[in-house]
């Protein structure tokens, strides 16, 4: 398999507000200094920080990683539960299942996954309902 | 490599080589090298942060001189509005735009004329729903650096229309043209400025369309003659066109949506809050937000860099003056923006932060970058003439600096070469040395060299036992 150029990985904390768009902004600089371009950056920047969001708002925990090749930047996200029942439904514009209380807080607004996959060049969702999701996210350079 | 224009220089003399300046420097421009401060060109956004933080006063601005204007034959004085801060509410501004005559300009324009031209032309923008959100201001030029340096993804979202002075200088001179018909080379059009920002856009457009100006005057160097002439002939008025409080407003952070009537606005002041703003732009979270007024100093322009009276004075001074305009004329009329007097040229994005133009290379440089910053010691102490570790990581990259330039590193370095001489210290020539020996070879005794790290510099010795 090809090697990615550059490779960088982070954890993200069930509920942590607090480190919310610190892996997609780490991400955003890495390429911004690799000079990818604008417009570029900015669609794999929002993928990112919405994929890192999710995880945080969603999920039990989980990673994101990054692999920047020099033609492409591959996202895959990763988390421990639960799982989303309806994949279909969940890639629907202002569909969410997130509690009031994320909602008051400006998040959870259902735009997420669509967001993604508007941005991608390649977007697929893998999930089981109790063991978790995997976002795959590819866009080109 | 393209040759900026910076109005923001230092005086060598006076730099103490002290770490204020690259402290503060919003684009990590300033380095410190040889024991002075040195900008580089291509990121600096002339917001003159380094001129308000610089304790030996080494960074200055270079502004054009009152006697600069002997070029031309004709001269007009166009003030900022934020200069009429810089006075007590008793001193009108009349007076302070007559002032400005009997410093030798021949008639004076209310740069706040044209901010009311810009007012009608936004309020008329946003009623297309298609304008991109938030619709960034693009009248403070340090933002308009910034976002072309750090957030070029942000150019499209920029207002497309030419700063006030701009507006005021092109109006002026049709005038000049249409009353006079008089070529416009006689015409000398000085911008009475609050900042090193403005001066800089007008010798290198933001845009690719020319300057109708022909140079600024610092605020600070003429408030002085100013002052002194105001105070001598109080009654003097002249017929100067003047702006209503709308156009005034814009010397004030908040005062450029206020005067559009723009209501779903967020005003940010201060470079630094501004980059973060902007960042929440750039993922695309401030969809909902009509307008961002962004203005580089705090306070904005009434907290420019080459203002003389104290922010807090100033704003309280302007905000009278605007609470006295809104109550004689609560709803100004504004004139009308054809488009061709607010049209602004493109602009380009100027990225500073790519590592290298060939994109393997600088995904190795990344790498290399990375595993450098592991070694440094993370203090951001600037103590080796960078920002922080991470510009020094850069900095080693590029090949601009050296891992010793980190004290602790040297540190680091002197101690395991003090080892390694205590070390060969404490070994004895053969001949001198007297002790018996049990072997044919030197026993295992003697220490091993250089210490613990891994990466021991220098060349080893045949005495580690082992
Ligand atoms: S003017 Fe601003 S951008 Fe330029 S060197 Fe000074 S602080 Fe940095
Ligand atoms: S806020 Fe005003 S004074 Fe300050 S840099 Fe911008 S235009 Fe100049």
């Amino acid at each position: 398999m090809e090697q990615p150029a550059l490779a960088m990985e982070f954890h993200l904390t069930a509920g942590d507000f607090n480190g919310a768009g610190d892996a997609s902004g780490k991400i955003k600089r890495t390429l911004q200094q690799v000079g990818v371009k604008a417009e570029v950056i900015r669609r794999i920047a929002i993928s990112a920080y919405e994929a890192e969001m999710n995880v945080i708002i969603h999920s039990l925990g989980g990673d994101i990683r990054a692999k920047v090749y020099p033609d492409r930047t591959e996202i895959e996200v990763k988390d421990s539960g639960p799982g989303i029942a309806d994949v279909d439904q969940a890639m629907q514009e202002g569909y969410s299942t997130a509690p009031d209380h994320i909602r008051e807080m400006g998040f959870g607004a259902g735009m997420g996954l669509p967001n993604m996959s508007r941005c991608a060049d390649r977007f697929s969702i893998e999930s089981k309902v109790g063991e978790g999701t995997t976002l795959r996210i590819i866009i080109n350079h | 490599m393209i040759e900026y224009f910076h109005s923001v220089r230092l005086i060598s003399e006076r730099c103490k080589g002290c770490v204020s300046c690259i402290k503060r420097c919003p684009t990590e421009a300033i380095r410190i090298r040889g024991g002075k401060a040195k900008i580089t060109e291509s990121r600096c956004i002339d917001c003159g942060e380094c001129i308000r933080y610089c304790p030996n006063r080494a960074k200055t601005a270079v502004t054009d001189s009152l006697a600069d204007i002997k070029r031309y034959p004709h001269n007009v004085a166009l003030p900022a509005p934020s200069l009429y801060s810089q006075f007590e509410a008793q001193v009108t501004v009349d007076a302070i735009l007559c002032g400005l005559l009997s410093l030798g300009f021949d008639e004076v324009f209310d740069v706040a004329v044209g901010a009311e031209v810009v007012t009608t032309a936004i309020r008329e923008l946003l009623q297309h729903k298609q304008v991109k959100r938030p619709l960034i201001s693009s009248a403070c030029p340090a933002v308009v650096r910034l976002i072309q340096v750090k957030f070029p993804e942000l150019i499209d979202h920029l207002v497309p229309f030419e700063a006030p002075v701009e507006i005021a200088a092109r109006m002026v001179r049709e005038e000049y043209a249409r009353r006079t018909g008089r070529p416009q080379d006689e015409l000398g059009v000085w911008f009475i400025t609050p900042c090193p920002a403005k001066l800089t856009a007008i010798r290198q457009p933001l845009g690719d369309l020319p300057s109708n100006i022909s140079g600024a005057i610092s605020i600070a160097d003429i408030f002085g003659e100013l002052r002194r002439v105001i105070l001598q002939k109080p009654a003097a008025v002249a017929k100067c066109r003047r702006a209503s409080w709308a156009g005034m407003g814009w010397a004030v952070a908040g005062g450029e949506t206020e005067a559009a009537g723009v209501l779903n606005t967020l005003v940010v002041h201060e470079i630094h809050s501004i980059s973060n703003v902007l960042e929440q732009v750039a993922m695309g979270k401030l969809k909902d937000i009509d307008y961002v007024e962004a203005l580089a100093c705090a306070g904005g322009c009434i907290g420019g860099p080459l203002m003389v009276e104290n922010r807090f004075v100033a704003e309280h001074r302007m905000r009278n003056r605007l609470a006295v305009g809104k109550r004689l004329q609560p709803q100004p009329e504004l004139p009308l923006a054809p488009e061709d007097l607010v049209q602004r040229g493109t602009l380009e994005p100027r990225p500073i932060m790519r590592l290298d133009e060939d994109i393997s290379k600088a995904l190795y440089k990344v790498e290399q970058m990375e595993r450098t910053l592991e070694r440094l010691p993370g203090l951001d102490c600037g103590s080796c003439g960078s920002p922080t570790c991470k510009a020094l990581a850069e900095d080693i990259v590029q090949g601009q600096a050296s891992e010793m330039d980190c004290i602790f590193k040297l540190r680091e370095r002197v101690h395991e070469l003090a080892k390694e001489m205590m070390g060969l210290a404490e070994k004895l020539p053969p001949s001198l040395d007297k002790k018996e020996k049990k072997g044919a070879i030197r026993d295992g005794k003697s220490k091993r060299v250089a210490g613990t790290s891994g990466r021991r510099g220098g060349s080893d010795d045949s005495g580690g036992g082992a």
